[in-house]
Parts: C-alpha cells; structure tokens; sequence
C-alpha cells in the first residue's frame, strides 16, 4: 500500500479503504452489482485457509464451501464447536421490526454508530445492518431455536444503546444455538468433503510468497508437529485479544497471537485501545482466580444497578456487618437512572462501566474490595413474580449462585410493606476487543490475499460495541460480506496453479517457528507461564484499563519492557517439543500478548481524548462525561510494525469520513 | 471464603500409547476457588518443581464450551448436578478429602495425555446427519415459519446439549445414545428438520454404532449426569424416530 506523507504523518489514500461510490444506503448493493465474480468451474479450484471456528469463522468457512470453494479450517480446541463464540449469552441484534416499534436498518445503523461513539466506518456499519435481518432467516432456515412468543413468532428483547426491542435470543444461551447452527452447515461440508477440519491446530505464522498470503504454518497440538499449509487467500476469524489482561470473560485458550503473527508480516493493527469493559461480570474474588465470568447484559432488562446513598451504609457492606437487602429503597441510589433518565440502565456498556467505577472510587463499593455495585431484580420479582423473572434469567440466576453461594432470587426481608430478593453484585471486566486488523471494505488487510472477519477485525464497533451486535458482526462478515468480498480477489487468482508447500519461503517460515519453541523451551529460568501473565495482566488493568493517563500509560509502557525481559531471561517452560505441551503453547501465545499489551499502550497514549470504551482521564467534562475531540482524533489510529518487538510502531491513519450521520457528542440522558 | 486442603489423585498417563498410573499431590485451596483454578494451582506448584503439569482440557469456564470434563469422585463433571467440572467448587469437598480425577474412559474416547481424550468421534456423528441441508442465502423470512413455542422450547432443551461426552463416559455400556438423540429430537421437532428426519436418524444411528459406541440398555446413568439436564426422553424419541425411518426404508 503506498501511503500519502501528509502534514499530518502517514494517511492510507482514500482509495485504498475501497468504500464503493453512491449513497451510503446504496453502497453494498452497488458493490454487489459490481463486484468481480468466479464461476462455479473455477471455484473448485480455489483453496482458502480459514482459521477459526467461531461465528464468523464457522460460517465463512461453510458458505465459502456451500459456494464451491475448498476450504481449510483450523480450530485450536477439540471441536469446532467449542469456539468461544458459544459463551455469548444475551442475543443477536437484527433490524426485523417485528416488534413494530419504530425500528429500521437506519436506525440500527445510527444506534451501532453512536454506539461506537462515531470512530467506526459508517459504509462497513451500514453494511452491517442492512444484511442483520438475513442472519435471522439463514439461522432460522438451519433450525436454531429461538424464542417464540405463543402465537408463534419470534421474541425480542432489549439491550443497551437503542429504544427499540431488536434482540433475538434463545434463553441465555444464544451464542450457543447461533454456533451449533454454524457448526451444522460446516459439518454438512465436511461430509461433503468441501472443507477439510482441522482440531487441535494453532496458526503459528503467515506465509507470504511475492508478497501475498499464500498459506500458513499450523502446530499440530496433539503430536507438537509443525505442518505447511498453502491456499489462495487465507482468512482469518481467530477472535480478540481481551486475554491480553489475563482476567477476562474470554475462555482460557482465546489469544491474539494469530492476529499478531499477521501484524509482525506487515498487516496493520487498527484501534487496539478500544477495549470493551463490560459492567456485569461477577466481581473478582482472590489470586487464583482463572477468569471472570460474565451475567448477560439481557439482565439489565429488568435489573437495576444502585449503591447505597450514604457512605456510611457502604462502609458496612464493606465491613460485612449488614447486607444489600437491608437497606431500604429511599436509601438506594439507582445512579443510572439518576445520571441518565432516558436509557436509565440500559445506557451502552462503556457509560455503565465507567458509572460504577466513579462510584467505587468514591468509596460507595459494596463487597469486602469495595469493587463491585449491586444489580437488583426486587422490583422485577414484586412486578412479575418470580416464575416469570426466573423463566427469563433462571440459567444466569443459576450460575450466579454456583460461583457466588448467593441466590439472587431468594426472598431476603421485607420493609415498610416491600419485599427485597438477595441482590447480585457485579463489577465491570474487560470482555470484548472492538481494535483489530485493519480491514478495508472488502474485509482484506494490508496484506494482499489476507482476510480478517468477526472480532479479529476492527470496522464495524469504533469505540464501543453495543450488546448483542458481536453475534450480528461475526455472522454477517461470515455468511453474507466475506464469501462476496472475498471473490473479487480470487477472480485475479484462478490461473494460479495449487500451490506447493515444498518452496524456501514455507521452509523458511516453519524453521522459524521450530526455533522460536526451541528458544522458550532454552530459556530454562524459573517463572512459570501464568504467574508472568498474571503480571502482564496487573500492568494491563492498573495502567491500560478503565481510568488511563498519559503519565501512567508511560509508565506501562517502561513496565512492559522490563516484563518482556523477564520472560526472555526468567521463563521457565517444561517439556520437550515432541508430544502435547499446553505450557508451550500457552508461552508462545503469552509472547505475543506482550506485544499487543504494548500496542494497546501506545495506542491509548496517542489518543488525546476520551471515547468509548477508551477514556483518558485528563480528557473528560465537569460531569465526568467521556469528552472527544473530532477535530484532532477522528480517525483510524493503525499501526504498522517496525520489525522488531523491542522498537515503536509507525502510526498511519485512515481519516473518517461520515455522510449519512452527523456527527455529535453522545447523549442519553435525554 | 476458608481455606481447604485436599488430596488430589489423578491418573497420569505421557501419551496415547504410555501406560498410565495414579499419583497423588497435596494441594491448599480455597472453597471459593472453583476446582479447574485448583488444578491450576497444583500445575503452578509443579512447574515450581520443574515437573511436568497435569495435561487437563478447558476452555470457556462458564459451563458452556464442553471442553472440560473429568472422571472426578466416581461422576462425570463431578458431585454436582447440572453443572461442567468448570462450574464446580471447592466448597463441594470436605478438608482432607482424597478426590480422584481420571480422564473419560470409553472406547470411543482415546487418552491423548493425562486427563485428555480424543471426543473427534462425536464430530463424526454430526457430521452424518446433524445439520438441514440448507445453502446460505436462500431463505424465507424468519416469521414466515410460524413454530408452537412449546415446540420451540422442547427443542432448545434438547439442544442445549454441549457434546462433553458426559453421557458416554457415565454408561456402562459407552453409548452416545443421548448425545445423539439430542440433535435428532432438536430437529425432528422443528418443522425445518421434517423433509431429512428419516435420514437423519439412520445415518446418525450408523456411525454412532460404527465409532464403536456401546448399545444402550435404558440404565439412565447419561441423563442424572448430564451437566444440561438433557432429558431421557429425547432417547425415547430417538428410538421411535429410528423405527419409523427403517419402516419407511
């Protein structure tokens, strides 16, 4: 890509976003009018790679195969089943109208971009809500139970950032029901011999010939093999990097290294400051905790979230000496409903985390840390009764006392003639990355012939992702925008002969990844994996978390170098290369979670404003309000790499450009 | 929050074709430390030692991945009911107790190391009927396909199903008789399933019996161990829905 040097530093030219002429509404429909096709004899041809089994992974990898393409997919678990996709619990945003409550593809569109707090691309984020309402009907057509009301249509529910009811959902469990939909058309692909599934294989790096992907060099975790595979474009689905901060919702083996394997061969890391920290996670608890377990955002439905008014209340729920439900409603301050009366608790993710964090730092923390706030379901139960709360949330009610010993639907007291019910605590935990591989519009990196789809991207949530749309972006990248976008590359591919593994740059490229264990295993010091990554992760939290500053993003940044050092110098990593060694495999992904703890940094420290998920402290109003500045920050920060891990990376920007939205500063107060 | 120590003896096993054997390690925990973090905390305590850590699957950690699983105490997923070893507690165990961890032990399910098993048989399985032959982009509008909720609800139970092999590694027999009535019941009580429902059944049926699962006698152990509740009665569906398709054959 050849850059424009502006006054400004390095700018990507317009051109090469390749966001189609027209209208933003008529954009995707002209692009599919004009995009270059292959046909069906051509597409046997074809090879893709496709790493990950996850929404977006799984359906691509089906669709491309539906399509005719043969496909390669890798996954790291046992099971392409098992992609952490399936934990999503809350439901799947779709602009169905069915609710007949004003809703429209516009209006998901405005609600996803100031959502995002406007540093999303508004041509991907239209895009996006003009195919949701497909997503409903292909997963409806493939058998995914869904809610239904008794006449037999489908159920909505609400969730954060929109007044309209657009969540599909099947109980809290629709990650999962969207995932086994996904997994049974890949499967029927697999039968027919269309995709060849690859379980317990990790990506270990990019091979580039001439300067496209032209494969990947894969671990087989079973037999600690390294193996060569070659394809005409490879894709990637591999997730997030919330595992960066070692605590998070994410499952144990989510990791970013795939991601940072294409960063290091030169494709751009978009926006990786913006990290989403959910408000609902059950608070942490002690130091051997593993990772913090997420209450769906779904219970904001019907849950309120308050501290007690008086500090002193708040002293003895810290000193355990009384309980959330002794104290009665006029003592309660339901801060959300007090600071934004027209979303109340359903106000995006980012405002409700920061909410309780202002409260806890002022000392009104209701557990023995003095970090967590309550979600009450009092009212919810006094309304409908406890059948009905527990038929909506009884799954979420379930696991909250298998962690907690609480049950939050048990009746606790009742006061002046009003019943309290044990209230849940909860406390905000880093659950979602909206950064990601810069992507243009056809959802290719800066590298030629390589894909990224799903939350391995950046495009379509800016700075903040609103709930229930990270099932909606996963699949539409996957059944409906990659399989498309991803043709009028391959149309320029299909003279090209199947590729052999057998060439200098593959041999090249699997020597380096044999070195590079041979190296961690020789390093033989006397720190274990996790307890460095724990660190990492305290670093992460403490500096690159909820509140930053530039004095302590710097700081950060000098404690991130001494931590690569120790784990060059001090790591200690059992086992031989032979055989399965989860300690190896967990040391190669931790190195590459150093690398993007440090991109993480020196993104935020560039960003001299407040903005989603993304807030520097020194960049706020009166009120405590996030306080942006779009007119030295509205774009999209991407880094390019410098060749080594030790040097800074290059800045380049992607400049924003919006014409159907305008541009205004978030409110939902009123 | 006290702490706890416990016994944990846990079959070791280096490889797939290694011997394996019982070892037993000492290990303090906490009750409010869930028993993955605990062995977690032992695998610290021996990379300490330089010895190798125990090789154990997980993934999610909220109970829904399936990729956890262990023999612990005698019960799949453990003493608790309704829930994956993930979800389980320390506060479950008494101090001192001595608790024993094997892997899944069915034919089915090869040891790779430790306390890993190879479930790429239960894969095999969806992959011969688990699905509605369905093309992307070719359908209808959601609501145009009006479903009773009750059928709706009937068949999210049965699909809730997680594919931890639970229910194999409790039968006698080794049978994924309720692993596969899961998804046939899901789709057979959907209308989406009905034009394939005898194909289903069959070919799922076949390759259950050809990975070399056992013959199920209707003993129940896979439905009281089940982490989702999957009810026995999906069986008794599977099992009509088998007939019905050999009749029509």
């Amino acid at each position: 890509m050849e850059l424009n040097k502006t006054t400004d530093g390095l700018v990507i030219p317009a051109a090469d976003s390749k966001i189609p002429e027209g209208p933003v509404a008529e954009k995707w429909t002209n692009y599919k009018a004009h995009q270059k096709l292959v046909n069906p004899a051509n597409k046997r041809r074809l090879d893709v790679i496709v790493v990950g089994t996850g929404l977006a992974g799984a359906s691509a990898a089906s669709t491309l195969a539906e399509m005719g393409f043969n496909v390669l997919n890798f996954c790291i678990q046992d099971s392409p089943r098992r992609a952490h996709s399936i934990a999503a619990q809350g439901g799947i945003n779709a602009a169905k109208n069915y609710q007949n409550d004003g809703d429209s593809v516009y209006r998901l569109f405005y609600d996803t971009v100031k959502g995002g707090d406007y540093r999303a691309r508004e041509a991907n984020v239209y895009r996006l809500a003009e195919v949701s309402n497909n997503i409903i009907d292909q997963c409806v057509a493939q058998g995914v139970p869904f809610a239904r009301e008794y006449g037999g249509l489908l159920a909505n529910r609400s969730f954060g950032g929109a007044q309209v009811s657009r969540t599909f959902y099947a109980k809290g469990q629709t990650g999962q029901q969207l995932l086994l939909g996904a997994y049974s058309s890949l499967n029927r692909q697999i039968e027919l011999g269309k995709v060849k599934s690859f379980n317990r294989y990790e990506m270990h790096d990019v091979v580039m010939v001439d300067g496209r992907a032209r494969g990947i060099i894969a671990k087989n975790l079973v037999t600690g093999k390294f193996e060569r595979f070659a394809a005409h474009a490879v894709v990637l689905a591999t997730g997030g990097y919330g595992n960066t901060y070692f605590l998070s919702t994410n499952a144990m083996g989510c990791n970013c290294s795939a991601a940072i394997a294409a960063y290091r061969k030169g494709a751009y890391f978009a926006n990786p400051a913006f990290v989403q920290i959910h408000p609902t996670c059950i608070p942490v608890h002690g130091d051997q905790q593993s990772k913090l377990t997420l209450m769906s955002e779904s219970l904001r439905n019907d849950g309120r979230i308050w501290v007690p008014k008086n500090i002193e209340d708040a002293k003895k729920l810290q000193a355990g000496t009384i309980k959330g439900s002794d104290i009665p409603e006029e003592d309660r301050d339901y801060y959300l409903e007090r600071r934004y009366p027209a979303f109340g608790n359903l106000v995006p993710r980012d405002v409700a985390s920061r909410a309780a964090k202002e409260r806890c730092d002022k000392g009104f923390g209701v557990n023995n840390t003095g970090l967590a706030v309550f979600l009450d379901f009092s009212d919810a139960i006094n309304r409908l009764g406890i059948d009905q709360v527990r038929q909506r949330y009884g799954n979420l009610f379930d696991m909250y006392e298998e962690i907690t010993d609480v049950n939050p639907g048990e009746f606790a007291c009742n006061k002046n003639g009003v019943d309290y019910y044990n209230p849940m605590m909860i406390f905000p935990a880093i659950h979602y990355t909206m950064g990601g591989l810069w992507v243009d519009y056809e959802l290719q990196t800066s590298i030629t012939g390589l894909f990224a789809i799903g939350e391995c991207n950046f495009s379509d949530h800016g700075a903040n992702r609103l709930g229930a749309s990270a099932l909606m972006q996963g699949l539409a990248d996957g059944y409906f925008v990659l399989p498309y976008t991803i043709q009028n590359y391959l149309s320029d591919q299909i003279t090209v002969p199947r590729f052999s593994t057998d060439t200098p740059e593959f041999e090249e490229a699997e020597k380096a990844c044999i070195e590079h264990e041979k190296a961690l295993l020789a390093i033989q010091g006397n720190r274990s994996v996790d307890s460095i990554h724990k660190e990492l992760g305290h670093i992460m939290w403490e500096y690159v978390g909820m509140g930053r500053t530039k004095e302590g993003l710097e700081l950060a940044l000098s404690k991130l170098k001494e931590l690569r050092k120790e784990f060059e110098t001090n790591l200690y990593v059992p086992g031989t290369q032979e055989g399965m060694n989860n300690e190896l495999d967990k040391a190669f992904r931790l190195n590459d979670f150093i690398t993007m703890g440090e991109l993480i940094a020196y993104d935020a420290l560039n960003r001299n404003e407040s903005c989603g998920g993304h807030f520097r402290e020194e960049y706020q109003t009166e009120e405590g309000e996030a306080k942006r500045d779009d007119e030295h920050f509205f774009y999209v920060s991407c880094w390019d790499y410098a060749g080594n891990d030790n040097a800074a990376p290059t800045l380049i920007k992607e400049p924003l450009h919006y014409e159907a939205i305008k541009v205004q500063t978030r409110n939902y107060k009123s | 929050m006290a702490t706890i120590n416990v016994k944990l003896k846990i079959w070791r096993q280096a490889g797939p074709k290694e011997t394996g054997h019982f070892e037993t390690y000492d290990v303090t925990t906490d009750t409010d430390t869930s028993f993955l973090e605990t062995l977690d905390i032992l695998n610290e305590q021996l990379v300490q030692k330089k010895q190798e850590p125990v090789a154990f699957d997980s993934d999610c950690r909220e109970g829904i991945c399936g990729m956890c699983s262990l023999y612990i105490n005698g019960h799949p997923h453990g003493p608790a009911t309704g829930a994956t070893t993930c979800q389980l507690y320390m506060r479950r165990f008494n101090e001192g107790e001595t608790i024993t961890v094997e892997p899944w032990r069915s034919a089915a399910f090869p040891v790779i190391k430790d306390l890993i098993v190879d479930r790429n048989a239960f894969d095999k399985i969806q992959q011969a009927g688990g699905y509605v032959s369905f093309n992307c982009g070719g359908a209808q509008d959601a609501n145009d396909l009006p479903i009773s909720k009750i059928k709706a609800d009937m068949a999210m139970d049965a699909a809730t199903c997680i594919g931890c092999g639970a229910c194999v590694a409790a039968c006698k027999n080794g049978s994924a008789m309720l692993f596969v009535s899961a998804k046939v019941s899901q789709f057979a009580l959907l209308p989406q399933g009905q034009v394939e429902r005898a194909r289903r059944a069959r070919r799922m049926v076949k390759k259950m019996d050809e990975l070399g699962f056992g013959n199920c006698t209707n003993t129940g152990a896979c439905a009281a161990e089940c982490p989702k509740n999957i009810s026995l009665s999906n069986i008794a569906r599977l099992n009509r829905e088998f007939i019905k398709a050999k009749c029509s054959d």
